[in-house]
């Protein structure tokens, strides 16, 4: 096990009665990309920006890169690059001069900066076009100039708030690769999105609900702890279909999935002999029942029905 | 936990860039080649050198004196290169912006021409209507004598009373002279006469004054003619009044070294608070925030800038004031100079304020005009402080405007100096010093 780069415990953070983040605890490794997932307001970015020491917390402890966060935020800020989603670069000043910038509050500078400034420009994919205003640029480039922009002082830990919202899957399958080759360098890599298909690049996964932490584990194992089965349901009328299977017996859960209909059973084979009854029996008409088969959960299955869970337990 | 090769779908890397050139080889820095790191970080060559020790956070750690001596040394280096940093950033996006510019050029020049030309209480060409009962020429040359300095011009000579009144009502004429039969006579025989003046008091102001240059004209007009007339009776008292440094009394010797006290607050507020709110809309403060960039340094960069446009501005106003309107310069540049440093810091703390408060550009600007308001009409800048309410009287020494104007009047006019103007440069220190380090704390918090 490598060392931690991340520790945190018991992080909690209050916006008057609201309770933005609760009791979060967690250790990343040194060059692990850690995911954090979850719907919005699920207390994703709260975490991250404490961690970033933008926020303070209320209660609990956070170690990042060897520094207490709360004790120490300047050390911390040093040894940490931070990029939101909104790629927060100058959109009147030229790429160039954002650079600069960069490397002025970093302390970046001599040859080290000629150097940093050649990789940015070259990850960025913008060689030539130094003089360019990083307002006019195509959104992907905007996005990869910003994170070079926020790793230029080779941080050890960097934090990515949903830095892919709004841009091209293929600008964003270009992005992932980016941060696997830094976190393969060794760059601890804490990374927040609402794509599902987005956790699948991260070696571990943290999801979030409601400031509450209600699962962690890497995507293989999430989906190992997922125990109820899953059934792929074909048929003409979707929505109606979910609606029907509501409380069918042996049903614990129906959604739309694409134009199937995901059906996640109490038990298998209860599922096979109701499903086609509830279609059936539906109100206004029956529905027709084009089969059914069973399917690996997907990690969207897995964070909904932990999502309900933690919802069940709750309300207890 | 182990790392499987499923979770990291893509081999791709960017290669080596220019941060390993002992890797180069024909195909240095391309991206795409598909050469499989993982487990290898010391070869991705992707970051120069991703461990690189950093010191640890601040001479915390036990370290000898002399290692500490330098740490603060270069720590003070690196502090003034971020706000270099900021600064070349601030005064590239100010130059960029052709809103700023024009705001920081075009401004002075137009309170300039408004407050030197339209913005008058001189009494000039007062519109006068004339009732001359006596038709004589004792009662023609009062109205020569009238006209004689320019302040007022008679636009009828009549007979008929209601013709005053309706003038008057009319806003034809703003004073109605009228003179009875037998003005002559009177003045002749040595009784005194008696003339009656009507002054459109609308605007209070132009009446007053305009009624007391009738009085003083219509006074020495009876000494001359009892003079010239051989009649022994000199008055009692003889006044002669005299203004001291604005003898025209020029409300434009008043107002336009005013403006650049208005100017100044004006530039300060607005550049302010909005040149941080629109880094928080942006989402740009945030990433400086994260920064290794201190409050203290944040605020340096911001205003600083600002501080040079005042002084532009300032400039500007001055050089115009002097050469355009001619108006006096009495005093030191100097001391101007340094007065509007003090005050500038309180303009600029002001501005901070509203930013820190604001969450919008649109919010500021509310937040800025609520405030430039009083601090205008409480400034004496239009309206002087000595003709208001006691307690508004009192409430004006909180606006350090008020101080910056005396002391901006006070050079230009009367050539004062430190000895004269010591308390208003005091009291504007204070508010200074009170506004800055409440925004700083406003500052500081708003990241809580």
């Amino acid at each position: 096990m490598p060392p931690a780069a991340v520790v945190v415990r018991d992080l909690t953070r209050r916006f008057g009665e609201f309770v933005a983040v609760d009791r979060v605890g967690f250790t990343v490794a040194e060059g692990e990309i850690f995911g954090f997932l979850g719907p919005n307001g699920a207390g994703k970015t709260t975490t991250i920006k404490m961690l970033a020491a933008l926020l303070r917390p209320t209660s609990g402890q956070a170690t990042v890169a060897g520094v207490d966060v709360a004790r120490d935020p300047r050390g911390l800020r040093r040894r940490i690059g931070y990029m939101s989603q909104r790629f927060s670069l100058y959109p009147d000043l030229t790429v160039a001069e954002n650079i600069e910038l960069f490397a002025g509050l970093y302390d970046v500078t001599g040859e080290r900066l000629e150097a940093r400034r050649a990789w940015v420009l070259e990850l960025a994919g913008l060689e030539g076009q130094e003089r360019r205003l990083t307002g006019e640029l195509p959104l992907g480039w905007k996005q990869r100039l910003a994170l070079g922009c926020a790793v230029l002082h080779e941080p050890p830990v960097l934090f990515l708030d949903e830095p892919t919202s709004g841009v091209d899957p293929i600008a964003r399958r270009g992005f992932w690769d980016l941060i696997n080759a830094m976190a393969a360098a060794g760059t601890t890599v804490l990374v927040s999105t609402h794509y599902m298909e987005e956790a699948e690049y991260c070696n571990r996964v943290l999801l979030m609900s409601r400031g509450r932490l209600i699962a962690l584990g890497s995507p293989a194992e999430l989906r190992a702890g997922f125990d109820e089965p899953i059934f792929a349901l074909r048929t003409d009328d979707a929505p109606r279909a979910v609606e029907a299977l509501q409380h069918a017996p042996g049903v614990v859960e129906a959604a739309m999935f694409g134009r199937e209909v995901h059906v996640v059973a109490r038990e298998a084979a209860e599922a096979e002999r109701s499903v086609p009854a509830a279609l059936a029996a539906a109100p206004r008409g029956a529905i027709a029942f084009g089969g059914m088969r069973r399917v690996q959960p997907s990690l969207e299955d897995v964070f909904v029905s932990l999502v309900r869970r933690a919802g069940a337990a709750t309300e207890a | 936990m182990t790392f499987t090769g499923e979770i990291y779908p893509g081999g791709d890397r960017p290669g080596g860039a220019g941060a390993q050139p002992h890797e180069a080889d024909g195909e240095m820095g391309r991206w795409g080649d598909t050469v499989d790191d993982r487990g290898r970080p010391e070869d991705a060559g992707f970051t120069s050198s991703p461990h690189r020790p950093i010191p640890p956070s601040d001479g915390r750690g036990p370290g000898s004196d002399e290692r500490r001596g330098e740490t603060r040394r270069s720590r003070l280096s690196a502090s003034l290169r971020r706000i270099r940093a900021l600064l070349r950033k601030e005064l590239r996006q100010i130059w960029r912006d052709p809103r700023t510019k024009r705001l920081v050029l075009a401004a002075p020049v137009v309170q300039l021409l408004l407050f030197g030309y339209a913005v008058t209480t001189d009494v000039h060409d007062v519109t006068t209507i004339v009732v001359d009962h006596d038709r004589s020429q004792a009662s023609r040359s009062l109205q020569d004598a009238l006209q004689a300095g320019g302040y007022f011009r008679i636009v009828q000579t009549t007979e008929d009373s209601r013709a005053l009144a309706r003038a008057l009502d009319h806003g034809d004429a703003t004073i109605g002279l009228d003179i009875p039969r037998g003005f002559e006579a009177d003045l002749a025989a040595g009784r005194g006469a008696r003339v009656q003046v009507l002054v459109d008091g609308t605007n209070s102001n132009t009446g007053t004054v305009a009624q007391g240059y009738v009085a003083r004209i219509v006074q020495q007009y009876g000494l001359d003619y009892a003079r010239a007339h051989g009649a022994a009776l000199a008055p009692a008292v003889d006044l002669r009044t005299r203004a001291w440094y604005n003898p025209g009394l020029l409300s434009r010797v008043y107002n336009v070294p005013a403006v650049v006290g208005a100017l100044i607050t004006l530039m300060c507020l607005l550049l302010t608070s909005l040149a941080v709110v629109r880094e928080r809309e942006l989402g740009t403060l945030e990433q400086l925030m994260v920064s290794p960039l201190t409050a203290t340094e944040l605020i340096l960069g911001k205003t600083v800038p600002v501080m040079l446009i005042g002084y532009i501005d300032l400039t500007l106003v001055t050089t115009m004031a002097l050469l355009w309107f001619g108006v006096p310069f009495q005093g030191s540049v100097l001391l101007l100079f340094a007065a509007a440093f003090v005050y500038i810091l309180s303009a600029l703390g002001l501005g901070l304020f509203i930013s820190t408060i604001s969450r919008t550009q649109q919010e500021a600007f509310m937040g800025m005009f609520l405030v430039m308001m009083p601090i205008i009409i409480l400034s004496g800048f239009m309206y002087p402080v000595r003709s208001m309410p006691l307690f508004f009287q009192r409430l004006t020494l909180l606006n350090p405007l008020r101080h910056f104007l005396e002391v901006v009047r006070a050079i230009f006019l009367k050539g004062a100096g430190v000895a004269e103007l010591w308390p208003q440069l005091l009291a504007m220190s204070l508010s200074a010093i009170v506004l800055l380090s409440l925004s700083i704390w406003r500052f500081r918090n708003s990241i809580r």
